[in-house]
C-alpha cells in the first residue's frame, strides 16, 4: 500500500514539474553558480521528455515483437535447428556494452535518432528473446501432453497454452529492456537524439550541476514507475495462470 | 546421394555471400571525408581477390550442405574468419598509395557481414560440440594469443583503426589502463564493501528491504547522470573537507568516475551475496553449528565456499557492465577507451570511433567468457550458452 502512494506521489511530482519546471527553480538554485539559469529552458522539458519516452518506446515495441516471433520460430519443431546458435549469440550480444553499439550504429545511420534507435532496439531484442525463450521451453512436459490430448492443433497450443504461460517470463525481459533503453537513450544526445541526455549534457558542459540532476531525476522517476508498472503486469500475468 | 540442406548453414551463406557483394572497404583520401567503396574482388590485386572470394564464397555454399562434421566447420569457420582480417590488411596495404599518409582505409559493411557470417558459423559449429572445461579455457587464450599475433606482425597497419592507433600508441596504452583501473578498481570496491554488507543484510533480514530498495533506486540514474553528479560533489568534497585532496578525491578525472560505476556494481554484489548464502541448505548451517563452530567460522568455512558461484556470477555481471560503461567515463574525463569514442563521435572521425569501441567490446567478451568458464569450474549455471 504505502508503495502505491509513494509511486502516485513520485508520478504528481514528475507531472507537476514537467508541466512547470520554472516554479520548481528555487528548488535547483543552490545547485548553480554565478547567477545560472537553474531550469533548463533551451527546449521544452515536456517535449524532451515525450521524445525519449517515444524513442524508448518504439525502440522496445519492435525489440519486443521481433524477440518474441524469433523465440516462437526457433522453438517450433522446424526452427529447433537455430536454438543452440539463438542462444550462443544472445549471450555473447548482451556482453556488448550499449554505448559502443550506438557508437558503431553511427557510421551506419548518421547522427540524430536513428542510430539511437537501431542501439536501441537491437540491445533491447536480447532480454526479450532470453526471457521468451526461457518462458517457452521450460513448460512441463504434462502440460504440452495435456494440450496435446485435447485436440489443440499446434497453432492453438501456442497461442492458448504456451504463450500465456510464458508470458510473465516474456514481461519480465520486456521490463528489463525497458529499463534499460531508458538509460541508454540518454547517452543518445551524444549523438544528436533528441532525449533528456541533451539536459544532462548541457548541464556538464556549463557545470551546471541543477540541470544533470534534473535529467537525473526526470529519467530515473521514469525508470521506477516503469518499473513497478511491469512488475504490477507480471503479477496480473502469473495471477491469470494460477501462479499468483 | 540425396544431400540435406542446413538452414542455419543457409542463412550464413546468405549473410556471407551480401558481404561478398557489398564493399569490403572503403577507399577515403583522408580520415573524415566519406569514400568509395570497393568489394573483396576489386579491393585486392587481380589474382588474389578472386581467389579469397571464391575460397570464401564456395566455403557459404558448401557450409549449407547437411554432412559436415562439427568440428570440421568449426576448423574452416575459424580459418574463414582468419582469412577475411588477413584480405582486409592486405587491401588496406595494396590500396594506399606508398607515401601517402592522409589516405584511409577503413573496412565497411562487406567486411563486417563476412565476419558476422563466419563468426556465426563458428559459434554455431561450437554449440554443438560439447567441449570439456580445459578445452575451452585453451580456446579462449588461443584467441586471445591468434589476435595478438595478427596485431603484432603488422599486416593490418594499413588499416584505417590501426593507423588511428599508430597516430596515438602512447595515449592508447594510457587511456587502456585507465579503462582497467575503472573497471577492476570500481569492481573491488563494490567487494570491498558489497560483500560485508550482503552478509549484514543476511544476519537482519529486517534491514533487506531498505538496503535493495536504495540500491535499486541508485540503479536506475541513468548512468550519464550519476558521472555528472559526481562531479560537483567531490569538487565541493576536495575543495572543503580537509585532507581530502591529499587522499586523492578529486571533483575531476578518474576518482568521479571510479566512484560512479562502484555504486552501480553494489546491487548486483549486494544481492547475489544475499542469494548465495540463502541458497545455502539450512541443514548444513546447522551440522556446521553442531560442529562447535562459531558464526564467523560458518560464515568463512561453509557459507561462502558454498555461495562462491552465485557470488562469481555477480562478478561476471559487475565486470561486463562497467568494462560497458566506463566507456561513459570519457565523456566527464575520465579517461578509458570512451575518450577516443566521444572524440571520434565530435571529429566524425568512425576510425577513432572503432578504436575506442572494438576494444571494450574484446575487452568485455572476453571478461564474460572468462568469468563464466569460472563460474562453471566451481559447479555454478553458467550465465549464457557455451563460452
Amino acid at each position: 500500500m504505502t508503495g502505491r502512494v509513494l509511486m502516485a506521489a513520485a508520478m504528481l511530482f514528475l507531472l507537476a514539474f514537467l508541466a512547470s519546471p520554472e516554479s520548481f527553480a528555487s528548488l535547483f538554485k543552490p545547485f548553480t553558480r554565478n547567477n545560472a539559469p537553474a531550469i533548463y529552458t533551451q527546449t521544452g522539458l515536456m517535449s524532451l521528455t515525450l521524445s525519449h519516452l517515444g524513442l524508448v518506446l518504439l525502440a522496445v515495441i519492435a525489440s519486443t515483437l521481433i524477440a518474441v516471433t524469433l523465440a516462437i520460430l526457433v522453438t517450433r519443431p522446424s526452427g529447433r535447428e537455430f536454438l543452440p546458435l539463438a542462444r550462443t549469440v544472445t549471450s555473447v550480444g548482451q556482453t556488448f556494452p550499449p554505448v559502443a553499439v550506438l557508437a558503431l550504429a553511427v557510421p551506419v545511420m548518421g547522427f540524430g535518432a536513428g542510430p539511437t534507435l537501431v542501439a536501441l532496439f537491437l540491445y533491447g531484442l536480447l532480454p526479450v528473446f532470453e526471457n521468451a525463450l526461457a518462458g517457452l521451453t521450460g513448460q512441463s512436459p504434462q502440460v504440452q501432453e495435456a494440450a496435446r490430448g485435447m485436440g489443440l492443433t499446434p497453432r492453438q497450443r501456442l497461442w492458448q497454452v504456451e504463450l500465456p504461460l510464458a508470458l510473465p517470463v516474456i514481461l519480465t525481459g520486456v521490463r528489463l529492456t525497458a529499463v534499460i533503453s531508458l538509460g541508454t537513450a540518454t547517452i543518445g544526445s551524444t549523438v544528436a537524439a533528441k532525449t533528456l541526455g541533451e539536459l544532462i549534457i548541457a548541464g556538464l558542459l556549463s557545470s551546471n550541476t541543477a540541470f544533470v540532476l534534473q535529467g537525473g531525476m526526470v529519467v530515473g522517476i521514469l525508470a521506477v514507475l516503469i518499473y513497478e508498472g511491469f512488475q504490477r503486469l507480471e503479477q496480473l500475468a502469473a495471477a491469470r495462470i494460477g501462479q499468483g | 546421394m540425396a544431400f540435406r540442406i542446413s538452414r542455419t548453414g543457409l542463412l550464413f551463406a546468405l549473410i556471407g555471400l551480401a558481404g561478398l557483394a557489398l564493399p569490403f572497404v572503403q577507399f577515403k583520401p583522408n580520415r573524415i571525408v566519406p569514400g568509395e567503396g570497393l568489394r573483396l574482388f576489386d579491393a585486392l590485386s587481380l589474382p588474389l581477390g578472386w581467389m579469397i572470394g571464391l575460397v570464401l564464397g564456395a566455403v557459404l555454399i558448401a557450409g549449407c550442405l547437411e554432412r559436415w562434421p562439427a568440428r570440421l566447420r568449426l576448423t574452416v569457420a575459424l580459418l574463414s574468419v582468419i582469412a577475411v582480417t588477413l584480405a582486409l590488411g592486405a587491401a588496406a596495404t595494396q590500396l594506399t598509395p606508398p607515401d601517402n599518409t592522409l589516405a584511409r582505409v577503413s573496412p565497411s559493411s562487406g567486411f563486417w557481414l563476412l565476419l558476422l557470417a563466419f563468426a556465426l558459423m563458428l559459434a554455431d559449429a561450437q554449440s554443438r560440440i560439447t567441449l570439456g572445461l580445459p578445452i575451452r579455457l585453451a580456446m579462449l587464450i588461443g584467441a586471445m594469443v591468434l589476435i595478438a599475433v595478427i596485431l603484432g606482425s603488422g599486416v593490418l597497419d594499413g588499416v584505417s583503426v590501426m593507423r588511428e592507433y599508430a597516430a596515438r600508441s602512447d595515449l592508447f596504452a594510457r587511456e587502456a589502463a585507465g579503462h582497467l583501473v575503472l573497471a577492476f578498481g570500481s569492481l573491488g570496491l563494490a567487494l570491498l564493501i558489497g560483500l560485508p554488507l550482503g552478509v549484514a543484510i543476511y544476519e537482519s533480514p529486517a534491514m533487506r528491504r531498505p538496503v535493495l530498495g536504495i540500491l535499486n533506486i541508485l540503479q536506475t540514474i541513468p548512468s550519464l547522470a550519476l558521472f555528472g553528479i559526481m562531479i560537483p560533489i567531490f569538487g565541493w568534497i576536495a575543495a572543503n573537507i580537509p585532507g581530502a585532496a591529499q587522499a586523492g578525491v578529486a571533483g575531476i578525472g578518474l576518482f568521479p568516475a571510479l566512484v560512479a560505476l562502484f555504486l552501480y556494481s553494489l546491487l548486483p554484489v549486494v544481492s547475489n551475496t544475499l542469494t548465495g548464502l540463502i541458497g545455502v541448505n539450512p541443514a548444513t548451517r546447522e551440522a556446521a553449528a553442531g560442529l562447535g563452530m562459531t558464526r564467523p567460522q560458518i560464515l568463512v568455512q561453509v557459507l561462502i565456499p558454498l555461495a562462491l558461484p552465485v557470488l562469481l556470477a555477480a562478478i561476471r555481471i559487475v565486470l561486463v557492465q562497467n568494462i560497458g560503461l566506463a566507456v561513459i567515463a570519457g565523456l566527464i574525463g575520465g579517461g578509458g577507451f570512451g575518450t577516443f569514442v566521444f572524440q571520434g563521435l565530435n571529429q566524425t572521425a568512425m576510425d577513432l570511433v572503432l578504436l575506442g569501441a572494438l576494444p571494450t567490446i574484446a575487452l568485455a567478451l572476453v571478461a564474460g567468457i572468462a568469468l563464466d568458464l569460472l563460474v562453471e569450474a566451481t559447479g555454478g549455471a553458467p550465465k549464457g550458452g557455451q563460452a
